[in-house]
C-alpha cells in the first residue's frame, strides 16, 4: 500500500461525502469538514482517550491470538494426524459468528477488558490457526529432509523452519481479519463500557444525537484500522524483507 | 565405510525397491549410483542418510549401527533445500546454528566440535565457493549453480566425512554442471570424502564415479558394479577411456530398459 494512494483514496471519498452532505443537507449527514473540525477538538478531550482504549483492546486481542494461534498451528501443520483429528473441530467451531455469543462471554468474563480482548482474539484466533497450519503443511518435504540432514531434529525445525516459514502467514492473518476485529470491537464496546470508540459511536449517535461527534467517532475508527494496516505493513517489510525482492 | 547388509525396503503399499541387498564401500571411494528413474537410487541415498529406516537388515556406517541421521553425513539434493528467508550466509551457517542449539551431544552433531570454532570458516566457505560478494542475497536471487553452490557450502562447513548427493546437478546447464562437478571431486580430494552421487545421467557417472552401482534390476538385489578408475580432470572427458565407460554404460541402461517390467 502506496502512502500516495492512500491518500488519494481518502481525497475521493471525502468528496464523495462532501457531495452526498450537499444534496441531502440534512442533520444526520455533516459535511466533512465540519466533522473534521469536530474531530480536531474532540481529540485532544476525550476522543483521544477512547482511541487508545480501542487501540489497547485490539493489538492485545491480536497479541493473544497470534502466541496462542501460531504453536498449535505449526503443531497441526506438521502432523498429518493431529491435524485429520483437529480438522473437524477447527471447521465446526470457525464458522460460528462469534458476536452471537458476545453476551455470554460478558456473562462470564464480566464488562472488563478482558471479555472484549476474548471475543476479539477468538475471532483472530482461527484465522491465524488455518493459515499458519496450512503454510507449515506446504512447506517442501525436499527443504524439511535436507534441514534435517543437517542436524535439526524436531525442536530446530521448529525454530530454524516451521517458526520463519509461517511469519508471512501470521501477518496475512493478521491483515484479513482487522476489519473483522474492528467490526467487532464495536458491537464489544456496545455492552457496559464507558471507554472505547464503539460506546463513544453509540453515545453521540444514538443518545446525544451529535452528528458531528458520531462521525469523528467514525473517522477514528477508520483511522485505527488504517493505522493497523499501515503497522502489519511495516512489520512485514522488516520481518520478510526477503518476499519484497 | 558403509556396509549395507541384506536391505529390503519398499515404500507402503508400493512395489519392492530392494531385496535382500549387499553393498560395500570403502572409506574416500567416490561413487555414482547410476540408473532410471523410479529404480530406488534416491530411496538409497534416503536410507544411507538415515531419514527412513530400511524394513529390513541393516545398514552400519563407520561401524555404527544406522537408526537416525548421522551428524558427518552431508546430504545434497537437486532442489538445494535452501531457506527463502535466509541469506546466502546465514544458509550457509544454518547447520553450525542447529549445532550450537543442541551442543555436541553426538546425536545432532558430533561430540568433539565445538560450532564456534567453526563459525570463522563461514568466511573461509564463501570464498572457497565464490560466494562472498553473494553474501547478503536471497535464494530466489540466485542462479540454480549459485544455489547449488550455497547448498554445498553449507554441508562442508560442517566438516562432513560421508556426502550424498541426490542428482545435484541435473537442473543446471551444462558448463555450470561440468565445473561443479569438478569443484565437487578436488574439494572431496582435499577433505578426503567419500562420496556417493545418484545420477540418471551416463555422462555424469562416468565423470564422477571411480566406482559405478548399476541399478538394473526391479527390485535391486545385487550390486551390479562397474570400476571406472580415473583422474577426473577437464581432459578426461575427451579422453577415449571416458568415451568407452560411456559405452559400456550406455549399453547397460539399454539392457535394463528391454528388461523393464511392462505395465
Amino acid at each position: 500500500m502506496k502512502r500516495r494512494d492512500v491518500i488519494l483514496a481518502m481525497a475521493s471519498l471525502l468528496i464523495i461525502w462532501q457531495s452526498a452532505a450537499m444534496l441531502l443537507n440534512r442533520a444526520i449527514l455533516p459535511t466533512p469538514l465540519a466533522v473534521l473540525d469536530t474531530f480536531i477538538k474532540a481529540f485532544p478531550q476525550e476522543l483521544g482517550g477512547h482511541f487508545l482504549t480501542s487501540l489497547y483492546r485490539v493489538v492485545a486481542s491480536i497479541v493473544v491470538a497470534v502466541t496462542l494461534a501460531t504453536p498449535l498451528g505449526l503443531i497441526l501443520g506438521q502432523s498429518e494426524r493431529l491435524n485429520r483429528i483437529a480438522t473437524p473441530f477447527l471447521y465446526l467451531l470457525y464458522p460460528i459468528p462469534k458476536v452471537v455469543l458476545v453476551p455470554i462471554i460478558l456473562l462470564f468474563l464480566g464488562v472488563g477488558d478482558i471479555a472484549k480482548i476474548f471475543i476479539i482474539s477468538t475471532i483472530l484466533f482461527f484465522q491465524v490457526l488455518v493459515l499458519v497450519r496450512d503454510s507449515a503443511a506446504r512447506l517442501r518435504p525436499e527443504l524439511l529432509l535436507s534441514v534435517r540432514s543437517l542436524g535439526a531434529g524436531r525442536r530446530a525445525l521448529f525454530r530454524f523452519i516451521y517458526l520463519p516459514a509461517s511469519l508471512p502467514a501470521i501477518l496475512t492473518a493478521i491483515r484479513q481479519s482487522i476489519g473483522t476485529a474492528v467490526a467487532v470491537l464495536y458491537v464489544a464496546e456496545l455492552f457496559a463500557t464507558q471507554k472505547g470508540l464503539g460506546y463513544y459511536i453509540y453515545l453521540n449517535g444514538s443518545t446525544l444525537f451529535d452528528y458531528p461527534a458520531m462521525y469523528a467517532g467514525v473517522m477514528a475508527m477508520s483511522l485505527l484500522g488504517l493505522g493497523l494496516y499501515f503497522g502489519v505493513d511495516a512489520l512485514q517489510h522488516r520481518i520478510c524483507a526477503w518476499m519484497e525482492i | 565405510m558403509i556396509d549395507v547388509h541384506d536391505v529390503t525396503f519398499a515404500y507402503p503399499n508400493q512395489e519392492l525397491l530392494f531385496k535382500n541387498f549387499h553393498w560395500q564401500v570403502t572409506k574416500g571411494e567416490t561413487w555414482a549410483l547410476l540408473g532410471p528413474s523410479g529404480c530406488g537410487k534416491s530411496t538409497l541415498l534416503t536410507l544411507l542418510a538415515g531419514l527412513i529406516p530400511p524394513n529390513k537388515g541393516e545398514i552400519w556406517i563407520d561401524g555404527k549401527y544406522l537408526t537416525r541421521p548421522r551428524p558427518r553425513t552431508g546430504l545434497i539434493l537437486q532442489d538445494y533445500g535452501l531457506l527463502p528467508w535466509a541469506t546466502v550466509e546465514e544458509n550457509i551457517a544454518l547447520g553450525l546454528k542447529i549445532r550450537r542449539l543442541y551442543g555436541p551431544d553426538g546425536q545432532h552433531a558430533p561430540l568433539n566440535t565445538h560450532p564456534d570454532h567453526q563459525a570463522s570458516h563461514s568466511t573461509y566457505w564463501l570464498k572457497r565457493l565464490g560466494l562472498e560478494a553473494l553474501a547478503k542475497k536471497y535464494p530466489r536471487q540466485l542462479s540454480g549453480g549459485q544455489r547449488q553452490r550455497t547448498a554445498i557450502a553449507r554441508t562442508l562447513i560442517l566438516e562432513p566425512d560421508l556426502l550424498l548427493m541426490d542428482e545435484p546437478f541435473a537442473s543446471l546447464d551444462a558448463p555450470t554442471r561440468e565445473s561443479l562437478q569438478e569443484l565437487t571431486l578436488t574439494l572431496c580430494a582435499e577433505k578426503k570424502l567419500t562420496i556417493l552421487m545418484v545420477t540418471h545421467a551416463i555422462e555424469e557417472a562416468a565423470f564422477m564415479g571411480q566406482k559405478i552401482l548399476l541399478m538394473d534390476a526391479y527390485p535391486v538385489q545385487k550390486a551390479h558394479i562397474i570400476d571406472n578408475p580415473h583422474l577426473a580432470d577437464t581432459a578426461y572427458r575427451r579422453s577415449p577411456a571416458y568415451q568407452s565407460t560411456c559405452t559400456l554404460l550406455r549399453a547397460n541402461m539399454e539392457r535394463t530398459r528391454d528388461n523393464e517390467p511392462k505395465f
